[in-house]
C-alpha cells in the first residue's frame, strides 16, 4: 500500500490544456474547473483525522454541459438502479414510459437469493408503460390499477416502490396520495420516490432522494419485536454486485459482529425496517448512502463509520478500525481474521504481483470506486495514473487525497472527448471504467475492465474477492490478443527483406 | 477457506461452498423475515396454473418484462447508420447513457450519442439554451458531418419544438447555417423503438429531399429497419445485390459502425450512408423496406415522392428471400443469377437433410413484429409449428395480418398471436400450453429457467452470447445459419435428455 511513486504532473497539466483548447471558449472555462493534477497537500494538521497525501482540487456535482457526451446517468438511475432496485422482496415500478426500466433491467448484477417472480423481484422489469393518454390525462388512475394488479399477481411481494421517471414530475401526478391510499387499502408498504431524471445533475441526487424516501416512508412505520445485541451492525452501501456483500459479510461475522441489515444488495424490506435497532452503521459506498447514516445518527443515535474492503491493506485497516470501536475482544478476533487470510493474500500477490508490477491504471467510475480501489491495485504493485468520478461531491475529492499520489490526473464528469484524449496520450496498461468506455478503449489496444459491473465477474470485495480481482486484472492485461493488433505486413520492414 | 490463489473460484462456485451456504441460511432465518417455504412453493405452483394465466392475461395496466424499448433508442440506432453522423438527444441525459449502454451491450461495440443535458431549470424555461450550447459543443468536439436530433420524454412533455430550436441555434452560430441537422420528435410514450427508427429516417429524408427535384433514375434504395443483426444482414444483402449487378443504396446502414476493427485506432465513426447518397436516393426508381412495421411513415413519404415501393417483414428463410430477390429483380430489371439459385439449393438441401428433427416441433417466438412474422414463416417452412407468436410492440393490425398468414398454412393452424403482451404473459402461456423451443432475445433466459423451455437467441438484444449478430440471418446463407442455430439447440437438448449413464443414455446416439 505504501507504494512510492509520483506521476508526471507536467505532462498531465499539458494534456488538460490541450483538451480545453478544443472547446468553445465559454465551455473551456467551465470544463477547466473539473480537471486538475493532484498536488502536494498542505502541511496543516486536521483535527482527529489523518492528513491527506495530495489535494485534488476540482469542482464537482455541477450540471454537465450540453452536447459533450457525459458518461453520467440520472436521478432515476441513482434511486431505482442503485438504492432501491436491489431490495429483493419488493416490486419496484419504473413509473412512466417503458425505456428507463427496460435499459436498466438486470444490468447492475445485484446478486440475491430468492424465487424470482414469486418472493423476490430484482431481475424483473415492472413498468407502467405510459402511453400518450397517461401523459395527457395523468397517470394516477393507472398507478392505482397497477398496484392492484401487483397485489393480485405477486401476492408475496412485501411492498412496492414507485420510481418516478421524467414525465411524472412534469405532468403533476400525485403519486404520494396514490401510495398512501393504496398502502392502506392493501395493508402494505408503498413508497413513492420522486427521482425523476431531470432532478439534480447526475445519479447523485437520486441517491439522496432514495435515502430520504427510506426515512420518510419506511422507518418507524411498523412495530416488530427485534432481538438485539451490542454487536449488531448494518452494512450500508454495498449493493452485492457479483456477491460483494457476501464476501464482506463473511469477514464481519467472523470477527464477531452480527450483520442485521445489508443495504441494499440481497436485502429484504425487513432488514431496512429493522436497521434502526442496530448499534453501528458501516458504510461502504459513502456517496450513495451517507445521507441515511447521518439521519440514523441524529435520530436513533447510531454512529457510522466508513470502511473499505478492496484489497488486503484496506481490508486489514478497516477490520482494525471497526474492531477498535468494540475493544479488545473483537480486536483479537479481527487480528485472527487478518492472520487467517494472510496466506491467501501472500499467495495471490506472489502469483499475480510479478505479472502486474509497475503497470499503470486509469480509472473513471461513479462516486466511490475511483478512490476505493486505488490501494487494491497498489497491493499488486500497480500504479494509478489518473482517476475521476461521474458524480462525486467535494467531500469525495477531499477523501481522494488520501489515496492518490502527486501528479495524478484528476477528471470530474469527464466528457467522452477528454477521456479518449487522456487515455490516448497516457496509454496506461489498464483502464477501469464502464460499458460505454470499454470498447473504445479496447480498440486502442489498451486492456480494460468494467468497474461498475466487475465485467460480469466478482465479487471484488473482501479477501475472497481480492483473489478474483487480481486474477481479472492479470487476465485483462496479459491476454495475448493485445499483441495481435498489427498485421505483420504493415509493420515497417525493410523492403529488401520483404522482397526476399 | 474456499478461495485459493491456485484455483481462483468465481462467484458461481465460490458461493456454493459450505461457509457461504451456511451464511445464507443464517441470514435468511435471522434477519430476512422470510415467508414460510410452503407458502412460497404454493405460489410457485399457482403461477403455473390456468387460473393464474387467466388473471395474468386480464391485466390492463401493469406491464412486466416487456419485449420492447422506447422511441429514441431506435432513433439513435437509425442515426448510427449515416456517415459521421452524431446522435444528439434533446432532453434529460440519463436516457442517453442508457441507449449507449444498451446498444453497446448487444453489439459489444462503442456507441456514441450526446445529450443536451436538460435539468430542472430547463423543465421550467424550456431547453432552447441547451440546444444552442449543445450543438455548438458537439460540433466543436466530435467533428460530425451531420447531427441527428431526437428527443427524450422530458423534451416531449414540455413541448420543445425542435425545428425552431435548431433554426435558432443556427442563427446563434452553434453550427453553420448550411450544416445538416435533421431531426425527429421521438416521444417514448408513443409506440416503441421501431417507431423511433421510422421517425428518424423520415426526418433525415425530409431534411435532404424537401424542395429537391426528383429525376427518376434506375437505382434501388434499401431501408433495413431496426436490426440487431444489421452487421451480418446488411453485408449479406449487399453481397447478393452485387451478384445480381443491381445499382443500390442502403438508406441507413450501421453495419460498419457497429463492427469496427481492432487495430489500435478507435474510430468514433465508420461507414454509413453518405449525405450524397441520401440526396441522390431521391432519384431512385424504387425503395424497398425490409421491415414494414419499422418504416410505415417513411415509406408513405417515399411513395409520395413518386418512387415504386415494396415492403417486407424481415425477409429470412426460403420464401421470404425468394420474394425479396424477385422484387429486387422486378424493380431493377436485373435477373437473379445462377450462383444465387445454387445458394438457394444448398439451403434447401440442408433443410431436407435435417427435416426429421424439425418437423412438428412447437415454438414460442417473440420480438419486433416484423421479426416474429419472418420467424414464424421460416419455422413453418421447416415443418415446425409457431404455437405462440408474441410482439409487445405489435398492433391490432399486426395481429390480424399474422392470423391471416398463419391460417393459410397447415403448420400454423394451432398458432396463437399475442399482440401487446409481455414476457410475464408468455410465462403463463408456456406453463399452460408448452412448446419445445423459444426463439427470442436474451430476456428469454428467465423463461428458460422458470419453464425449462430451451431458448434460441436470434433477435435483439442478445447480451449473454457473443458475436452472433456479426453473422447474417437474411439471404439463403443467413437461412442456413438460422437453421443451424435451431438445430444445435435441438441436438443439445436431445443429448441433455439422454445423458444419464445407465439410465437414459441408451438413446445417446453418436449419429443423429
Ligand atoms: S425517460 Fe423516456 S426517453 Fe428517457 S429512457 Fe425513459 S422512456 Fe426513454
Ligand atoms: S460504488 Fe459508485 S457506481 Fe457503485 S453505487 Fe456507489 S457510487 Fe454508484
Amino acid at each position: 500500500m505504501s507504494l512510492d511513486y509520483e506521476n508526471d504532473g507536467e505532462l498531465h497539466g499539458k494534456l488538460i490544456e490541450e483538451v480545453l483548447a478544443q472547446y468553445p471558449d465559454k465551455f473551456a472555462k467551465r470544463r477547466k474547473k473539473h480537471l486538475s493534477v493532484a498536488s502536494d497537500a498542505g502541511t496543516e494538521e486536521i483535527e482527529g483525522a489523518e492528513r491527506p497525501v495530495t489535494e485534488c482540487d476540482v469542482k464537482s456535482n455541477i450540471k454537465s454541459i450540453p452536447g459533450v457526451m457525459t458518461v453520467r446517468g440520472c436521478a432515476y438511475a441513482g434511486s431505482k438502479g442503485v438504492v432501491w432496485g436491489p431490495i429483493k422482496d419488493m416490486v419496484h415500478i419504473s413509473h412512466g414510459p417503458v425505456g428507463c426500466g427496460q435499459y436498466s433491467w438486470s444490468q447492475r448484477r445485484n446478486y440475491y437469493i430468492g424465487k424470482t417472480g414469486i418472493d423476490t423481484f430484482v431481475t424483473m422489469q415492472f413498468t407502467s408503460d405510459f402511453q400518450e393518454r397517461d401523459i395527457v390525462f395523468g397517470g394516477d388512475k393507472k398507478l392505482e390499477k397497477i398496484i392492484d394488479e401487483i397485489e393480485d399477481l405477486f401476492p408475496l411481494a412485501n411492498g412496492i416502490s414507485v420510481q418516478s421517471e421524467c414525465p411524472i414530475g412534469l405532468i403533476g401526478d400525485d403519486i404520494e396520495a396514490v401510495s398512501k391510499k393504496k398502502a392502506k387499502e392493501h395493508d402494505t408498504t408503498i413508497v413513492p420516490v420522486r427521482c425523476e431524471g431531470f432532478r439534480g445533475v447526475s445519479q447523485s441526487l437520486g441517491h439522496h432522494i432514495a435515502n430520504d424516501a427510506i426515512r420518510d416512508w419506511v422507518f418507524d412505520k411498523k412495530t416488530r419485536e427485534v432481538e438485539t445485541t451490542p454487536y449488531d451492525v448494518n452494512v450500508i452501501g454495498d449493493y452485492n454486485i457479483g456477491g460483494d456483500a457476501w464476501a464482506s459479510r463473511i469477514l464481519l461475522e467472523e470477527m464477531g459482529l452480527r450483520v442485521v441489515g445489508n443495504w441494499s444488495g440481497d436485502a429484504t424490506l425487513a432488514e431496512v425496517e429493522n436497521a434502526v435497532h442496530a448499534k453501528l452503521n458501516l458504510i461502504h459506498c459513502y456517496r450513495s448512502m451517507n445521507y441515511i447514516c447521518r439521519h440514523m445518527e441524529e435520530k436513533y443515535g447510531i454512529p457510522w463509520m466508513e470502511y473499505n474492503f478492496f484489497g488486503p491493506s484496506q481490508i486489514a485497516m478497516s477490520l482494525r478500525k471497526i474492531a477498535k470501536h468494540y475493544g479488545p475482544e473483537i480486536e483479537e478476533k479481527a487480528e485472527a481474521v487478518i492472520a487467517k487470510y494472510q496466506p491467501l493474500v501472500d499467495a495471490v500477490i506472489a502469483k499475480y504481483g510479478p505479472r502486474l508490477k509497475g503497470k499503470s491504471v486509469m480509472l473513471y467510475v461513479g462516486g466511490l470506486r475511483p478512490r476505493h480501489v486505488v490501494n487494491a491495485y497498489e497491493d499488486l504493485g500497480m500504479q494509478i495514473a489518473g482517476t475521476g468520478y461521474e458524480f462525486a461531491h467535494n467531500d469525495d475529492y477531499q477523501r481522494t487525497g488520501h489515496y492518490v499520489k502527486k501528479g495524478t490526473l484528476i477528471y470530474d464528469d469527464v466528457t467522452g472527448y477528454e477521456l479518449e484524449k487522456f487515455i490516448e496520450a497516457i496509454r496506461p496498461d489498464l483502464v477501469g471504467s464502464g460499458i460505454k468506455e470499454k470498447y473504445p478503449v479496447q480498440k486502442m489496444g489498451i486492456p480494460f475492465r468494467q468497474m461498475h459491473s466487475w465485467d460480469y465477474s466478482g465479487p471484488y470485495h473482501g479477501y475472497d474477492g481480492f483473489a478474483i480481482f487480481a486474477r481479472d486484472m492479470d487476465l485483462a492485461i496479459n491476454n495475448p490478443v493485445w499483441d495481435l493488433f498489427d498485421a505483420p505486413w504493415t509493420k515497417e520492414a525493410p523492403l529488401a527483406a520483404a522482397a526476399e | 477457506m474456499p478461495q485459493s490463489a491456485d484455483r481462483v473460484l468465481d462467484h458461481a462456485p465460490l458461493f456454493r461452498e459450505p461457509e457461504y451456504q451456511e451464511m445464507f441460511k443464517n441470514k435468511r432465518e435471522q434477519f430476512e423475515c422470510p415467508l414460510p417455504t410452503e407458502q412460497v412453493n404454493d405460489q410457485v405452483e399457482f403461477t403455473k396454473s390456468w387460473e393464474y394465466r387467466e388473471k395474468n392475461l386480464a391485466r390492463q395496466s401493469l406491464v412486466v418484462n416487456p419485449a420492447k424499448a422506447c422511441q429514441p433508442l431506435g432513433a439513435v440506432f437509425a442515426a448510427a447508420g449515416f456517415e459521421k453522423c452524431m446522435s444528439f438527444v434533446h432532453g434529460s441525459q440519463g436516457c442517453v447513457a442508457y441507449y449507449r449502454s444498451h446498444l453497446s451491450r448487444h453489439f459489444k461495440e462503442p456507441c456514441s450519442a450526446v445529450s443536451s443535458s436538460m435539468t430542472e431549470d430547463a423543465a421550467v424555461f424550456g431547453g432552447l439554451n441547451n440546444m444552442i450550447d449543445g450543438l455548438a459543443n458537439t460540433y466543436a468536439l466530435y467533428e460530425p458531418k451531420m447531427i441527428a436530433v431526437s428527443t427524450t420524454c422530458m423534451a416531449e412533455v414540455i413541448g420543445d419544438d425542435l425545428q425552431s430550436f435548431i433554426q435558432n441555434a443556427k442563427t446563434k452560430g452553434s453550427v453553420p447555417q448550411e450544416f445538416d441537422v435533421p431531426f425527429a420528435h421521438t416521444p417514448a410514450f408513443v409506440g416503441s423503438h421501431i417507431d423511433g427508427y421510422d421517425n428518424m429516417i423520415k426526418g433525415i429524408l425530409e431534411n435532404f429531399w424537401k424542395g429537391a427535384v426528383r429525376n427518376a433514375g434506375t437505382s434501388l434504395n434499401i431501408i433495413p429497419g431496426f436490426d440487431g443483426f444489421c452487421v451480418g444482414n446488411n453485408r449479406e444483402l449487399k453481397r447478393l445485390l452485387d451478384l445480381m449487378g443491381v445499382e443500390y443504396t442502403f438508406i441507413q446502414d450501421a453495419a460498419d459502425q457497429f463492427d469496427t476493427p481492432s487495430d489500435g485506432d478507435y474510430r468514433m465513426y465508420d461507414g454509413g450512408t453518405t449525405i450524397e447518397q441520401v440526396k441522390s436516393a431521391l432519384d431512385a426508381k424504387g425503395t424497398i423496406s425490409l421491415q414494414y412495421w419499422n418504416t410505415r411513415k417513411t415509406m408513405d413519404y417515399v411513395a409520395e415522392q413518386g418512387q415504386e415501393t415494396a415492403t417486407f417483414h424481415y425477409p429470412l428463410g426460403v420464401k421470404a428471400t425468394d420474394a425479396f430477390l424477385m422484387k429486387v429483380s422486378e424493380i431493377s430489371g436485373k435477373a437473379i443469377p445462377e450462383a444465387i439459385r445454387m445458394e438457394r439449393g444448398r439451403l434447401i438441401d440442408a433443410m431436407a437433410d435435417s427435416q426429421a428433427h424439425l418437423h412438428g416441433k412447437k415454438y414460442a417466438i417473440w420480438g419486433d413484429p416484423d421479426f416474429v412474422q419472418a420467424m414464424a414463416q421460416f419455422v413453418m417452412e421447416t415443418g415446425g409449428e409457431p404455437t405462440h407468436c408474441l410482439a409487445t410492440n405489435g398492433t391490432k393490425q399486426w395481429e390480424s395480418e399474422m392470423k391471416d398468414m398463419l391460417a393459410a398454412n397447415p403448420f400454423g393452424a394451432s398458432a396463437q398471436v399475442w399482440a401487446g403482451k409481455d414476457l410475464w404473459h408468455l410465462r403463463s402461456l408456456l406453463f399452460t400450453e408448452p412448446v419445445d423451443f423459444m426463439i427470442g432475445s436474451s430476456y428469454g433466459k428467465y423463461l428458460e429457467r422458470d419453464t425449462g423451455t430451451p431458448l434460441i437467441r436470434l433477435t435483439f438484444p442478445i447480451f449473454d452470447r457473443h458475436h452472433h449478430h456479426r453473422f447474417p440471418l437474411m439471404g439463403y446463407q443467413g437461412g442456413l445459419r438460422v437453421l443451424t442455430t435451431i438445430l444445435d439447440k435441438v441436438f443439445d437438448k436431445l443429448d441433455a435428455d439422454t445423458i444419464i449413464p445407465g439410465e437414459t443414455d441408451y438413446s445417446f446416439d453418436l449419429t443423429r
